[in-house]
């Protein structure tokens, strides 16, 4: 079935990307159709905030789809029922994908640090990976309007390579991270206010936080960004925005030339197909998603997939290197009652503070986020505490961890909140052979084929989370705790996480100015389809430690700002 | 419409005002009443994981494991038996080494005391858990019960810590808009022997 509209702008993905690009679109006149895989979600009317975890008999416990816990926001998680993908044999790849409005922007820890100046050449710094087709001052206007659109809070810090935005004022941190920052600084490692899109101040009609730390959520005050939240509402009121939910895109439709006439796409509910028309074609359905759907829009014009004759298009896969230490903190036993809650998410970072630095056994660097605290007791609260309450000095400790009965009852309430984590988040080199392929044996339930995953790290990841867990224990200990889990070690790949599983894929649509060795242009811009842009991390050249998703919304503003630009010149 | 936080929060924390606060609306309101009266309570849930004899043994480890004090309540007043039920089913892996624990227990009671666990005098119970609820301190043959005992004592925890008698034992005082939220208390940071000011 067709729908008969032809459309200014077919949007495939409604989270940071297509959000924004529905956004700077539509408030430009065009007409624009965005096609969401999942249903509707509203964080105001559909959101968990302020639910205690003792409503539901699971106690906020995970779901098979909510994975973070069943009052999470996110719908969606790393195996959905008839959605399968593949990995090659002896590799691995964990695939979180979002089935919703809104997308991943419902799930993430809104940390929003800007890529700095060096992120975008590191090739020309230490001759690894490739550099950018664009550099921090053709991205640096589009993050300070980022800044003021959707809100951030931080400090001005004149950090090397850790640019400043236009921040909102900070919270105070939390007492356990004024406590790890003091053990930070004991061994010379900077600690500085996080950097979150949570208002700290009203902005617009949104008011400021009311600190219930619920972000995760849905914030019911739209304290918080999340696409569905701040970014759709202005594009439905230009009356320009048409949403189509449960609409799985199945290809980009091309015409004889080899540019986009619109996306055809199977509505989940019935099983039909259907195609719209779209003059021009913004692809945020996900890096992978975008670059599986690229790579099914075969046609005589693109008998490789759309735009890759370059065989470029699924490689240069990368996540976040991921790493986690936790300290046991005998200072924080008996600590006195209060509320620190906060925001949904941490107050303190440590930012990478070895850039540059050529003694290190690895390239590239990672921060350290800290997590802790007296949250909302929950599933799971005062598991293993036989490995702990042997070492409080009251009463009879002669057996050691463990026991029953009135003792033990107490130790539950005086451990409440004395373990502190840190988790590293590093840079993974963008590496050719890092890739997804379409599994030519395997299609999901609408017939679509899959993704198959082959991504491997190699030793710069390795050792980079070693250095990760060093300083990790070394704040421990300097912070007065003991680490809780033994230092990993080169057999358990010093405790890395598998690929895939910080949910930081980019990198497989990527730009660049030879078409020989991108997908892109510098506009995002499809070098074989010029009428086709790709609006999430797909385009990324490189990943640093930075969670992606405030650049994927610099990107797309610029992006989207482009094709205004190119279609009044009648370009395209 | 710009409220200043203190009247954004105000209006949060009364909700009755009407809607001019997304998600503080009466239908909100309504739908989050609704939300609550939809769930489950777990005082009323007939076992269905736990034949009555395992569910009878489960209600008195676990009153062992947080008996009733001068702050709160029990585990069992705290609806942990129904809860540890209810998670059985819901969690892969644990039903089988919980059941068998039981079993283990029963088994254990009978050939130092010629009966089941919970028929033997408090005193008898007492006995036995003292041996298995060290796990670093468990003499040989015995591993199997320290095991089951640290899954039970963990399971109990997690059910009566995060029910509402627990949440209230423990103080804890989130959960809700917090307009004034300034950083941790002085009593908090003086605890740690830390100011806001050194940082």
């Amino acid at each position: 079935m067709s729908r008969e509209e032809v459309y200014d702008v077919c949007i495939v993905g409604s989270g940071a990307g297509g959000g924004m690009a529905a956004k700077v679109l539509t408030e430009a006149g065009a007409k624009v159709v965005m096609l969401e895989a999942g249903g509707d979600w509203d964080a105001v009317k559909d959101g968990a905030m302020l639910t205690w975890n003792y409503e539901s008999p699971r106690r906020g416990k995970s779901t098979k789809d909510r994975p973070f816990g069943e009052f999470d926001a996110c719908i969606g998680g790393w195996q959905i029922d008839g959605e399968p993908y593949t990995t090659a044999e002896g590799t691995q790849w964990d695939w979180w994908r979002a089935r919703m409005v809104g997308g991943r922007t419902h799930h993430w820890g809104r940390i929003s640090l800007r890529f700095g100046p060096d992120d975008f050449r590191k090739k020309s710094i230490d001759g690894k990976g490739d550099d950018w087709p664009i550099g921090y001052d053709d991205l640096k206007h589009y993050y300070d309007r980022l800044d003021r659109m959707v809100g951030i809070f931080g400090s001005v810090e004149n950090f090397y390579n850790e640019p400043d935005g236009i921040f909102l004022p900070a919270p105070k941190p939390r007492c356990y991270e004024m406590m790890i920052k003091g053990g930070a600084q004991k061994v010379g490692v900077p600690v500085l206010p996080s950097r979150l899109s949570i208002l700290t101040q009203p902005l617009g009609n949104r008011p400021a936080c009311h600190y219930c730390g619920q972000c995760g959520r849905g914030c019911a005050t739209r304290s918080n960004f999340s696409s569905q939240s701040v970014l759709l509402p202005p594009a439905l009121a230009t009356g320009n925005l048409t949403i189509i939910t449960h609409a799985m895109a199945r290809e980009v439709l091309t015409n004889d030339e080899g540019e986009a006439t619109g996306v055809s796409y199977v509505d989940t509910q019935s099983m039909q197909d259907y195609e719209v028309k779209a003059k021009v074609v913004v692809l945020a359905a996900s890096a992978c998603e975008s670059a599986r759907l690229m790579m099914n829009s075969k046609s005589s014009r693109h008998p490789n997939g759309l735009s890759n004759s370059s065989d470029v298009l699924g490689r240069y896969l990368t996540d976040s290197t991921g790493g986690d230490a936790m300290g046991f903190f005998p200072n924080l036993i008996d600590l006195p009652v209060h509320n620190d809650d906060g925001v949904g998410g941490m107050h303190i970072y440590i930012p990478w503070w070895k850039e540059n630095d050529k003694s290190l056994a690895f390239s590239r660097g990672y921060h350290i986020e800290v997590w802790g605290g007296r949250g909302m007791p929950g599933y799971g609260f005062g598991g293993g505490i036989h490995r702990i309450n042997g070492q409080l000095d009251s009463g009879d400790r002669t057996r050691g961890g463990g026991g029953f009965g009135a003792q033990l009852k107490d130790d539950y309430r005086r451990l409440w909140g004395t373990y502190v984590g840190m988790s590293g988040r590093g840079e993974m080199i963008a590496r050719a052979e890092n890739r997804c392929t379409i599994d030519p044996d395997v299609v999901d339930r609408y017939g679509i084929p899959v993704l198959k995953f082959d991504v491997s790290w190699s030793d710069e990841e390795l050792l980079q989370m070693k250095h990760f867990h060093e300083t990790a224990h070394e704040i421990i200990h300097a912070a007065g705790g003991t680490p809780v889990w033994d230092m990993p070690t080169k057999e358990d790949n010093y405790g890395i996480t598998r690929p895939g599983q910080i949910i930081h894929e980019v990198g497989v649509t990527r730009m660049g100015k030879n078409p020989r060795t991108s997908v892109l242009n510098e506009w995002c811009q499809a070098h074989e389809a010029k009428n086709v842009f790709v609006a999430d991390a797909g385009p990324f050249v490189s990943q640093p430690h930075k969670n992606p998703t405030w650049s994927i919304m610099a990107l797309s503003m610029r992006t989207s700002e482009y094709i205004v630009d190119e279609v009044k010149r009648r370009n395209i | 419409m710009a409220l200043t936080r203190r009247e954004t929060l105000k209006l949060m924390a009364f909700a009755a005002l009407g809607a001019t606060i997304p998600g503080c609306g009466p239908s909100d309101i309504e739908r989050a009443a609704a939300r609550v009266s939809k769930t489950m309570p777990l005082a009323d849930r007939e076992p269905t994981t736990l034949n009555r004899h395992e569910y009878d043994t489960v209600r008195v480890l676990a009153d062992w494991i947080i008996p009733a004090d001068d702050r709160s309540g029990s585990a069992s007043d705290a609806g942990v038996p129904a809860f540890i039920d209810f998670i059985l089913e819901e969690t892969d892996g644990i039903e089988e080494p919980l059941k068998d624990g039981l079993k283990w227990l029963d088994d254990h009671s009978e050939s130092t005391n010629g009966t089941t666990f919970i028929a033997l005098e408090t005193a008898q119970q007492r006995a036995i858990l003292d041996r298995i609820a060290w796990p670093d301190n468990v003499e040989p043959g015995l591993e199997r019960g320290a095991e089951f005992f640290t899954l039970m004592r963990d399971l109990t925890a997690s059910g009566f810590w995060s029910s509402q008698l627990g949440v209230e034992d423990l103080g804890y005082m989130g959960n809700t808009a917090n307009p004034g939220w300034e950083g941790c208390s002085h009593e908090a940071m003086a605890h740690l022997g830390l100011t806001y000011d050194e940082a």
